[in-house]
């Protein structure tokens, strides 16, 4: 290996995978058969964090960053005056054998820039993850990128090999494609899903006729979304990510805020802040969907088509649905638990098992957790409580807002603004 | 009855605390405390006795409590294994509770003690999943992969399956430089090995003799790649601290620089 020019590719190449964001190495249920290498089975593991403070869990690469697109948001588009390389498939798989081997990574993220054809390019992704589970008998965690416009033959070949399929339809409404992407056409990112998708529910169903049938992408597939680029609402993001839910079975959709990288009248400028309070407040959201039973018209409709960035959505639920507080900690279900502002999975777990023992109160809910500066006022914990007095929501706001400290908060000041 | 409280002292393995367990109950002992030997202090007013590790009842005590409730048995091996001074006593009445009820209920949060436990497992749990993330393997000129560490907790046991069904190809040495024993995978099965190694082999920027040429090649691809995935416009180093914190930098080779 001439690791020198190794080293010069893995720059380049790793430099320009680093704006996608899946970063989920669990959810498979590859075990580890004949004394072989690896082993993906439960929980992802995070092996290190970078300086931004986000998990390195996957040797996360292009195979080449040619491209022959010119996508206005991709830092690999044609247009753009970068260095560029390319992979061999023998050194992405010898790379990913010698990371893994030390316990660096969890396995592969392999995506690309699109060279010569979707399917050129996607037979060369396909061909790393064969070569690396049958001839490297290699167990590890193996993401590939589904290539808009590929065929269905090699994304049912892809399944195969890979744990997790995704295709990033980065743009969230069309509109916005068409103006930063005119050469992609909506169907290009929606086929590959699809058939996914299909292959997915026909292996299920083979399976439990014939236990032994292989697997098919068993982590699921995933999409990504750029937010901040187009002017899109929240509305019209998390509209369409619980589109992408329902449509295609999606196990994750991944919400990434708009680094500015190039100069383009279409899009903001490089000296904008990336919009990572808003990416938060989305990334609830979609938390509050997936774990707590909530669904989208609740937390975003017409007349509130944005989150609130001074709360939470969950908190910014409850002070619009008021009459349904206070919830009585010791008799309430647990559905309704978790819709309590600063009251967590873990919190509704433990509260439901101690109230077996003993009548709960406010100092056994500090001890387990609880958030109270938020939780106080939507909850009692005997039918004397009269915690809430009847505050009206803005005075609520206000009281937990003072009394509390938050991460974005000193990024975002709207009373300033009026000076200004 | 003996009216002095007993304080049984045993030999610091799991085994031999379950042994302590199954002693008290047989001969209703009134216990004031369990220690390690090690570390046995005696009471002004109460008799000491030796424990003799004994597995058969330890598997007694074991499978009592798993027929009781799956969950509840792992934190208590986990607390234990959080070496904390005192919690021999503390999962002893709590072991004692447990059996007390006829139908148990699962964990009762509400009680202080049970939720220490339940906390201290989590901790230790934490610090089992850190382990698997931040073992960084060298590659011996004798083909082992060797990693040393130095965790809060003892958490080797509760480590070598996981990398026993993951590398199952390569010989491995785990070595715990804080309680000075290691794991070793011989390619068949992982065993305990005392070890007093002269050498604690930091990730550090001088090159040991030990380790394949290669290795340092590897380790420098690894460094590089894990800055070039960095995005600099989304810094934010104290979010970055609280997910690698310190003490383990100097074992990982990407952060060899920053140590």
């Amino acid at each position: 290996m001439n690791f020198e020019r190794i080293k010069e590719k893995l720059n380049i190449l790793a430099d320009a995978a680093k704006y996608d964001v899946s970063c989920a190495s669990s959810g498979s249920n590859r075990k580890n058969t004949n004394k072989g290498l690896g082993n993906s089975t439960g929980m992802g593991i995070c092996h290190s964090y970078t300086e931004d403070g986000r998990c390195v869990s996957l040797l996360k690469i292009l195979l080449t960053n040619h491209c022959i697109y010119d996508c206005a948001y991709c830092v690999t588009r044609k247009s753009n005056d970068v260095k560029r390389a390319a992979f061999k498939i023998q050194e992405v798989v010898d790379l990913t054998i010698n990371f893994y081997r030390r316990n660096y990574i969890e396995g592969l993220f392999l995506s690309s820039g699109i060279f010569k054809s979707p399917d050129h390019t996607m037979e060369r992704l396909v061909q790393v993850a064969k070569k690396l589970r049958l001839e490297e008998n290699f167990n590890g965690y193996i993401h590939l990128k589904s290539i808009p416009g590929c065929s269905d033959e090699l994304m049912y070949e892809a399944g195969l090999y890979a744990d997790r399929l995704s295709v990033n339809i980065e743009v969230p409404t069309i509109s916005g494609l068409k103006l930063l992407a005119p050469e992609k056409k909506h169907e290009d990112f929606t086929k590959p899903m699809l058939k996914v998708k299909n292959e997915l529910i026909r292996y299920n169903n083979e399976r439990k006729i014939i236990k032994s049938t292989p697997k098919y992408a068993p982590a699921g597939q995933s999409t990504q979304m750029i937010v901040g680029a187009t002017g899109e609402t929240d509305k019209d993001i998390m509209y369409s990510a619980t589109y992408y839910y329902k449509q295609f079975h999606m196990k994750r959709v991944y919400y990434s805020g708009y680094v500015p990288v190039i100069q383009d009248e279409r899009l903001p400028s490089v000296t904008s802040q990336v919009p990572m309070l808003r990416e938060n407040r989305l990334y609830q959201t979609d938390w509050l969907l997936r774990f707590y039973g909530f669904s989208i018209t609740e937390i975003l409709d017409k007349n509130h088509p944005n989150l609130d960035p001074d709360v939470d959505p969950k908190l910014s639920w409850a002070l619009r649905n008021l009459h349904l507080f206070p919830v009585d900690i010791n008799t309430a279900e647990k559905h309704m638990l978790l819709r309590i502002p600063g009251l967590g999975v873990k919190s509704a777990h433990k509260i439901i098992q101690a109230r077996k023992y003993r009548k709960l109160n406010w100092e056994h809910l500090k001890k387990l957790g609880v958030a109270l500066n938020r939780a106080q006022y939507f909850i009692r914990c005997t039918a004397k409580d009269q915690v809430r007095k009847d505050l009206p929501a803005e005075r609520i706001k206000g009281l937990i807002l003072q009394n509390s400290t938050g991460k974005f908060r000193s990024n975002f000041s709207t009373q300033l603004s009026l000076f200004n | 009855m003996n009216s002095f409280a007993t304080t049984l002292v045993y030999d610091g393995s799991f085994n031999g605390f379950l042994t302590t367990v199954f002693i008290a109950f047989e001969e209703k002992l009134h216990v004031a405390d369990i220690q390690k030997e090690y570390q046995a202090q005696s009471g002004l007013f109460s008799n000491t006795e030796t424990v003799f590790t004994d597995n058969s009842k330890a598997e007694r005590v074991w499978n009592g409590l798993k027929k009781k409730n799956y969950n509840t048995l792992t934190s208590i091996y986990f607390a234990f294994l959080s070496e904390n001074e005192g919690i021999e006593f503390i999962l002893y009445c709590f072991i004692k509770t447990m059996m007390a009820q006829q139908n148990f209920k699962g964990i009762d949060y509400g009680d202080a003690s049970a939720l220490h436990i339940s906390q201290l497992a989590k901790k230790v749990g934490r610090e089992k999943h850190r382990m698997e993330a931040f073992v960084r393997f060298q590659l011996t000129k004798d083909q082992i992969y060797f990693a040393n560490i130095e965790p809060d907790f003892n958490v080797l046991p509760l480590i070598s399956k996981h990398f026993k069904n993951r590398y199952a190809d390569q010989e491995w040495l785990i070595y715990d430089t804080k309680r000075k024993y290691g794991i070793y995978y011989d390619l068949h099965k992982v065993e305990m090995v005392d070890l007093e190694l002269n050498e604690i082999h930091f990730n550090r920027t001088r090159k040991s003799e030990v380790f394949e040429e290669n290795e340092y090649q590897y380790q420098n691809l690894w460094t590089n790649y894990f800055n070039s995935t960095n995005i600099k416009s989304r810094i934010n180093k104290k979010l970055h601290q609280q997910h690698v914190p310190k003490r383990y930098w100097k074992y990982l080779s990407e952060k060899k620089d920053a140590v």
